[in-house]
């Protein structure tokens, strides 16, 4: 890159609360940053050398998806007796794995879509990061239902293809309903991230050096020149592409939720299922957010644009979901007492002091009490205690749909087909390697993706104001463009000392 | 539209499905029932099933078409030691509202003209769902791969009326369709309708003590229309509204404590007869 300029440095830092217009309340960037800083603190990370802790992390989630690559074609070899799953328990870590992971992919969507139609700008900072742990999660997602049925290679008979048996698929099954609901999901997501993207990629493109590299993101960026035509058409494509995920955000986990309330067994059996799995997909989905951007920020030194106060606004809606999700599983012993069915008491007296009461307790644990910390406000804004609790969210998640799952299963109707589930060692394997796929892909998008929607950040700062630099009082104080901050508006800026030497923190 | 024309239901041979004159239903009297399991076997050698080993029973992977459910009985905490056991065979219900239909997403298991609930091992993909939502749990799954290790001689034992399943796919009783196809395919070259009680199925032939009837539920000579019209029948979790053309005798347990008490040694038995004497 071409640095012509020494003297100008980015503060790294969350800095002094600016003055100024847009200072103070409402501020969501700090650091007194011009449009160029923000340009160059997110696409450098795509242009230089990855800090060594990506490669580190880079080389173990890698490891990870290849064990996972390895295991399953271990399970395809061998068939399914490899995982634990039996009779009566039809139904193991596979599924819970695959809600857990549909789960974690809901907070992506919601911020970009439900939030930009809320005009909620802060979502701007982290949108596209969570968008693109959104996809990552529904890819990880999508591999356990398609690799726990007995036979993945007529896995295609799922989908609606034409064929000289005029036979279809049974659209009364809620597997079905699934297929739909993920794909579309994952399908409109990925269209509304890269949309999003079309002008951060021209930014790129226009920055690139390397002859392929112009030329791949040119390809990319759909020949974008910023100019008003553009703006205005991606404004309204982006408008619709967010009406259209708002609804598919509910819809998929309401879709998912269905897998077990429509069936017959006591504890799946129940109408409460679409509110309270969007509900802790929702919780699920932010609080990998905030996992994930707790390091990015750190690592990546985005912390006047990743705001302390971004994070609080995330904690508070772990806060909201997962009382609201607390408030479900209350309910539900509450409707299985009222309902006075004998099975519906007795699945919810064994889920509670049954031979599966710890992983019961362990999801009460992490999912109703420990969020509750966030009521105070001193711990929503500490970085340590997010941190682990954002964790411990995701681990109460996870025996969430295993005790759904699992515990519903092993004790139903007649006592002569009650059992018990063991997991295998490729079920552990596979879902550790289903978060090294997932890391992987994550860093990847880190290397090589604007991590930080730049145009979009842009926009919500007190320079895009069009009366920014008349002082408030309407006489213009330049020329309407980045006069005012005294940056022009193309001018590179010094990359060395942009540099964090806070390389040493691990990310996967 | 290639779905539109000609589809099956419109077909002349669908209309005139010879299947539909035949309805099967089942009966298990479990006052009869001795619980001496040769259903379980004549079942596992009509049909193919498959023996996998202690170690996969112990793993919940047996494959078992029908079973032989115990449940103890003890009068409050008095002989909890010894309880009284009781005996109820359970295979596939053949539900007529049967929740595992439903479920399956590439409709793999249907309901047949004649009202059974069938397999179809061909179209099943495995995803297990049809077994999590049977409450009865009679659907197994082939974990592994059970029939392709086995013996030559084994193999060449197998019934070569009955498909032999691969791995992945899910199966359970099916009433032996086979022997129900066959007894109509000889009717039907007789030119004659079926007889009533002339299908048999292999767990009913071995029941020494004829506890379980299978039949036509159309045909009025049947017996099991008659043991159906039994003031002791009832259905599995009738309350789930699955409506299973399998239904039981209840067993009667005679509790009169004097007879009991009779029963349990002579002495007392000579003593009670020497008081009403």
């Amino acid at each position: 890159m071409a640095n012509t300029e020494d003297d100008k440095t980015l503060p790294a830092e969350p800095s002094r609360p600016q003055e100024g217009a847009g200072g103070g309340h409402g501020q969501l960037v700090r650091g007194d940053l011009s449009f160029h800083d923000i340009t160059e603190m997110v696409s450098r990370h795509t242009e230089k050398k990855a800090p060594l802790a990506w490669y580190i992390a880079f080389a173990a989630s890698l490891s990870g998806a290849l064990l996972l690559l390895a295991l399953l074609a271990y399970v395809v070899w061998n068939g399914i007796g490899v995982w634990g799953n039996n009779q009566p328990v039809g139904w193991g870590w596979p599924i819970v794995n695959f809600v857990f992971w549909v789960g974690i992919g809901h907070a992506g969507t919601l911020i970009s879509a439900i939030l930009f139609l809320f005009r909620q700008h802060w979502r701007t900072a982290i949108n596209r990061a969570a968008e693109a742990m959104t996809l990552f999660a529904v890819v990880c997602a999508l591999i356990w239902p398609t690799f726990h049925v007995g036979r993945v290679w007529v896995i295609y008979w799922t989908l609606p293809i034409p064929n000289q048996m005029e036979m279809w698929p049974q659209f009364k099954s809620p597997l079905l309903w699934d297929v739909f609901a993920v794909s579309s999901y994952f399908i409109v997501s990925l269209v509304f991230w890269y949309v999003g993207l079309v002008p951060d990629l021209a930014t790129l493109r226009d920055r690139a050096e390397n002859f392929w590299r112009k030329r791949i993101l040119g390809f990319f960026s759909l020949g974008w020149t910023g100019a008003n035509r553009h703006w205005r058409n991606y404004e309204k494509a982006y408008l619709l592409l967010a009406g259209l995920a708002t609804p598919l955000v509910l819809s998929v986990h309401s879709v998912v939720s269905f897998d077990f309330a429509v069936s017959v067994l006591p504890g799946w059996h129940t109408t409460i299922f679409p509110p309270y799995f969007v509900a802790g997909a929702i919780f699920s989905g932010f609080a990998m957010v905030v996992t994930l951007m707790v390091i990015t920020r750190e690592v990546y030194g985005l912390k006047n644009v990743i705001t302390i106060d971004h994070l609080e606004k995330m904690n508070i809606i772990i806060l909201v979901t997962g009382t609201i999700v607390g408030f479900a599983y209350i309910t539900e012993f509450f409707m299985a007492w009222y309902s006075g069915v004998e099975y519906e008491q007795y699945a919810f007296i064994n889920r509670a002091f049954g031979p599966y009461a710890w992983a019961y307790w362990i999801m009460m644990t992490c999912n109703l009490i420990t969020p509750q910390l966030f009521w105070s406000k001193k711990l929503r804004r500490s970085i340590p205690v997010m941190f682990v609790l954002s964790i411990f969210v995701n681990i109460g998640m996870w025996f969430e749909r295993f005790v759904i799952t699992i515990t519903s299963l092993h004790r139903d109707f007649l006592p002569s087909s009650w059992g018990y589930f063991e997991p295998t060692w490729v079920d552990i394997g596979t879902l550790v390697g289903s978060f090294g796929l997932f890391f992987t892909l994550f860093l990847l998008f880190l290397r090589f993706v604007p991590m930080v929607a730049m145009a979009e950040v842009k926009g919500i700062m007190p320079q895009a104001d069009p009366h920014h630099y008349d002082g408030g009082d309407g006489r213009a104080a330049g020329n309407g463009h980045a006069e005012g901050d005294g940056e022009p508006y193309i001018r590179p800026a010094k990359v060395a000392s942009l540099e964090q030497p806070d390389t040493d923190e691990g990310e996967a | 539209m290639v779905w539109e024309e000609n589809h099956p239901k419109d077909q002349p041979a669908m209309k005139d499905n010879p299947y539909y004159q035949n309805q099967w239903g089942m009966s298990i009297d479990l006052n009869t029932c001795t619980g001496c399991n040769a259903c379980v076997v004549a079942c596992t050698s009509e049909n193919n099933v498959q023996v996998v080993g202690k170690e996969e029973v112990s793993n919940g992977r047996h494959m078992y078409w029908i079973r032989n459910d115990r449940y103890y009985v003890t009068e409050g905490d008095e002989g909890a030691e010894d309880p009284e056991m009781l005996m109820q065979p359970v295979m596939c219900q053949h539900c007529e509202n049967a929740p595992c239909e439903s479920v399956c997403p590439v409709a793999a298991t249907l309901h047949s003209p004649d009202g059974t609930n069938q397999m179809i091992y061909n179209r099943c993909i495995g995803t297990r769902y049809c077994a999590n939502n049977c409450p009865y749990k009679v659907r197994r799954f082939n974990f592994f791969d059970w029939t392709k290790t086995l013996p030559t001689e084994v193999q060449m034992a197998q019934n070569p009326e009955v498909t032999v399943r691969t791995r992945g796919v899910m199966e359970k009783c099916s009433w032996c369709v086979q022997r129900i196809r066959q007894s109509q395919q000889q009717a039907d070259n007789e030119d004659r309708d079926l007889r009533p009680n002339e299908v048999e199925t292999a767990c009913q032939q071995a029941c020494p003590t004829d506890a379980i009837t299978f039949g036509d539920l159309n045909n009025p000579e049947s017996d099991v229309v008659e043991e159906k019209q039994n003031p002791r029948r009832y259905e599995l979790m009738a309350y789930l509204n699955t409506k299973p053309r399998l239904s039981y005798l209840g067993r009667v347990r005679n509790t009169n404590p004097r007879i009991e008490e009779a029963l349990s040694s002579e002495q007392d038995a000579d003593a009670v007869a020497a008081a009403d004497a």
